[in-house]
């Protein structure tokens, strides 16, 4: 596979033909086969970059994004951060790799441990790396509540989750993933779930802050509309596998590959006259992970298959322009 | 939530401000128990016997019985010579013999009559011992002699056992001959008090010139204090307060320790899942049919029935209890949680993330369950000492069972000697449970409904 070798030297993280399979067991012990969640993903992300990862529920985004946290453990391929192969780390190192990688989750609610109160949310990171100094920890946590615009601080680090709104617990989900000072922010989802009204809120936040701390941030979405507030590049994942990556704008004005036509046709538009009009959607399902599809996963629902080709070799990246990686046999 | 909130709440259930009293109040009767009877002394008295207990009534029912029976029973009388109530008369007969008189006057008004009556008589000598000559002075003037005797270093006159005696009033017991209006002893029967002032008169001579005699008359009542006596003349009380600390400390360890170690290992088997929970379930699954009585009683037979053991045995028969089936589906529940998840990203260790993240979302759950639990420990180690494998030092509810039970309490109409310790034992599980359903209602709001 080809891949960008200027930005490899210089880049924050790298994951490499990444693999994530969960194995399935028949009677609690028999081996069923394995759900590939993950199933071959290359991509770099340099320091102070902002990726998106777009594609439907269930095509390997999360998955994605918690094997990088080392949530979970890749079956295959590697993450590699700052030149460190994540599973090379020691227990100490893996320490430190948590503390530069922050987390915001998809449900600002569940998120935060309803028992503690937003002093001692905060606190949790420092107490876990060792900040012992309690008049530091406190410091730390008004700075990062400062920057997430929750003033006064004191106001609110005596309250619990649950007496917070929607947005209010999203900021202290972002304060908390921003304390240990991170290079790297994941947003898995991180508006999908508040009001519109407060969304554009929080990605114009996470936006400033990658500026101002120059983070990387891997934006992941299934919602197109709001890539544009803050990613330079977009990455399509489609059943486990990334289809097309490119820069926004490219992506957006020129799709290549005919999921992302299909993805990007399906934005819904404001407009009267659609009332009327119905969308073309690509016929059928999102392939099983189980059992995919041999060759291109996206042939058995694309207008564009070419018999004996799609359907029995899988496509390698193609660069059909500079910096527009796409996995499609029609740009041979 | 918080306690005062959980407190407050509390308050809207009846139910359970009675159950609260109830607790307070045994809280209260052990906290006095333990600061005004030190341990080591209420095992000394408990296991003491008449050098002790000599001046207390066999059997005698609470004071507060007169209440109920309308009648007013005896309480115990003692009077010592030596404590200068009661006079001495000394005359010196020659140079080393002297006479030793005692009248041991005092007036009798109760309905029943005594339970026993003794005499104690105490001398000082070298070689030769005095001698004591009792007589009994009705208050209608007549007088009955009780013998004579010649006294050692202390010497027990029992006057209730004397079969002399007792033939000479016509059959009766002492106590009753002594203390019946003539006429009323015979056969056929019944025998009335007279009441009045009666006399013991013990004419004593010494035959040495720093012989002394002294002597104690105890006339034991039928009832005593405000728990009675059990066959052994000991008081019931120190055993009805000293079992409320025993039995609260047994039922709050035994559901501490359990439910805690109970609590830990499911979310550990949940968190860490693998061969490790397989293990745990299947520990759980074996203890679940162990017979936990049995094991106690063949512990208690075989090898010790010290109560603090037989709390490990009965704590460590509870970690792996039912209990974790049902914490470990909802530590299932509570692993999958989004903020389980984030603990892990930032760093969180696997032990950190049970202990702080994990068990504190479902501890609620568990504080009804450990309050309901606590009585049922209680009546566990009662259940042991009836069996007659309490510890054998101390006293408790239990063991008060035991003697009852032995020394046939109901058959002999000795109520109070079953009641007590039982309405206690029953107080105790009423309290506990009263409280623990109403937390229930208020940590599981489902509840509520139904």
């Amino acid at each position: 596979m080809t891949t960008d070798i200027e930005s490899k030297n210089n880049s924050l993280l790298s994951v490499r033909d990444l693999h994530t399979w969960f194995e399935l067991r028949k009677w609690g012990f028999g081996r069923a086969g394995f759900v590939r969640a993950v199933d071959g993903v290359d991509f770099e992300l340099g320091y102070g970059e902002a990726v998106a990862f777009v594609g439907e529920s269930g095509c390997g985004k999360s998955t994605l994004a918690k094997t990088i946290l080392g949530i979970h453990r890749p079956t295959k391929g590697a993450v590699v951060f700052e030149g460190r192969a994540l599973g090379k780390l020691k227990a100490q190192e893996m320490q430190w790799y948590h503390s530069q990688v922050g987390y915001v989750q998809q449900d600002p609610y569940g998120a935060l441990p309803p028992f503690m109160n937003v002093q001692h949310i905060l606190e949790e990171p420092l107490l876990i790396n060792k900040v012992t100094s309690k008049a530091e920890r406190d410091r730390r946590i008004h700075e990062v509540m400062t920057e997430v615009k929750m003033t006064p601080v004191d106001d609110f680090l005596q309250k619990f989750p649950h007496m917070l709104s929607g947005g209010q617990q999203q900021r202290v989900v972002v304060a908390r993933s921003m304390i240990m000072r991170p290079k790297l922010i994941i947003a898995d989802e991180p508006v999908s779930m508040l009001d519109a009204s407060v969304r554009v809120e929080i990605l114009m936040l996470l936006r400033a802050l990658q500026q101002s701390h120059n983070l990387a941030v891997s934006y992941i979405t299934h919602d197109l509309s709001t890539v544009r507030y803050f990613s330079e590049r977009i990455c399509v994942m489609y059943a486990a596998k990334i289809v097309e990556q490119a820069p926004v704008d490219d992506l957006l004005r020129e799709p290549l590959h005919p999921y992302t036509l299909a993805l990007i046709a399906a934005i819904p538009d404001p407009d009267a006259n659609n009332a009327r009009t119905f969308k073309e959607v690509p016929p059928g399902e999102p392939p099983s992970l189980i059992n995919p599809p041999p060759g291109c996963r996206f042939h058995p629902r694309c207008a564009h298959v070419i018999q004996g080709l799609c359907d029995q070799q899988e496509p390698p990246s193609f660069e059909a322009r500079p910096h527009h990686l796409v996995e499609c046999w029609l740009f041979k | 939530m918080k306690l005062p909130r959980v407190l407050k709440e509390l308050t809207h259930y009846r139910s359970a401000v009675l159950g609260l009293c109830i607790i307070g109040a045994l809280i209260a009767l052990s906290i006095y128990t333990v600061v005004t009877i030190p341990y080591d002394e209420a095992i000394r008295r408990w296991r003491a016997g008449e050098e002790l207990w000599g001046d207390y009534p066999r059997n005698a029912v609470p004071e507060w019985f007169n209440l109920f029976a309308g009648n007013s029973l005896p309480t115990t009388r003692v009077m010592n010579s030596k404590d200068g109530a009661i006079r001495k008369d000394i005359q010196t007969i020659s140079t080393d013999m002297r006479t030793s008189d005692m009248k041991f006057s005092f007036d009798y008004t109760s309905d029943g009559f005594p339970n026993e009556i003794n005499l104690f008589l105490t001398a000082k000598f070298d070689q030769k011992k005095p001698q004591a000559t009792m007589i009994w002075r009705t208050p209608d003037g007549r007088q009955i002699p009780l013998g004579d005797t010649t006294v050692g270093v202390a010497e027990r006159f029992s006057i209730s056992t004397d079969q002399r005696l007792s033939l000479k009033l016509d059959g009766r017991a002492p106590e009753v001959g002594l203390f019946a209006q003539p006429g009323t002893t015979e056969k056929g029967k019944t025998p009335v008090v007279q009441k009045g002032t009666y006399e013991l008169i013990v004419e004593g001579l010494t035959f040495e010139k720093d012989s002394t005699l002294d002597a104690k008359l105890v006339v034991y009542g039928q009832a005593y204090g405000i728990a009675g006596t059990d066959h052994r003349r000991r008081d019931i009380l120190l055993a009805i307060l000293w079992g409320t600390p025993i039995a609260l400390a047994f039922g709050f360890l035994a559901a501490v320790g359990s439910t805690l170690t109970t609590f830990s290992i499911a979310a550990i088997g949940a968190w860490f899942g693998g061969w490790l929970d397989a293990a745990i379930q299947r520990l759980t699954e074996i203890n679940s049919v162990l017979p936990v009585l049995p094991i106690l009683i063949m512990v208690g037979t075989f090898y010790t029935r010290n109560i603090w053991v037989i709390l490990g045995i009965v704590i460590a028969l509870g970690i792996f209890s039912l209990g974790i089936k049902t914490y470990r589906s909802m530590f299932i529940q509570v692993r999958e949680m989004p903020y389980i998840e984030a603990a892990h990203a930032y760093g969180a260790g696997n032990l950190r993330i049970v202990f702080r993240y994990m068990m504190p979302k479902i501890a609620p759950v568990l504080i009804p369950t450990f309050v309901t639990l606590i009585p049922a420990y209680v009546f566990l180690e009662a259940s042991l000492s009836v069996l007659g494998l309490g510890d054998p030092l101390l006293p408790t509810w239990g063991k008060i069972l035991n003697d009852a039970y032995t020394n046939g309490a109901l058959y002999k109409g000795l109520y109070y000697w079953v009641l007590e310790p039982a309405v206690l034992l029953m107080f105790t599980g009423l309290g506990f449970s009263v409280v623990g359903f109403a937390l229930d209602r208020i940590f599981n709001p489902r509840l509520r409904e139904v």
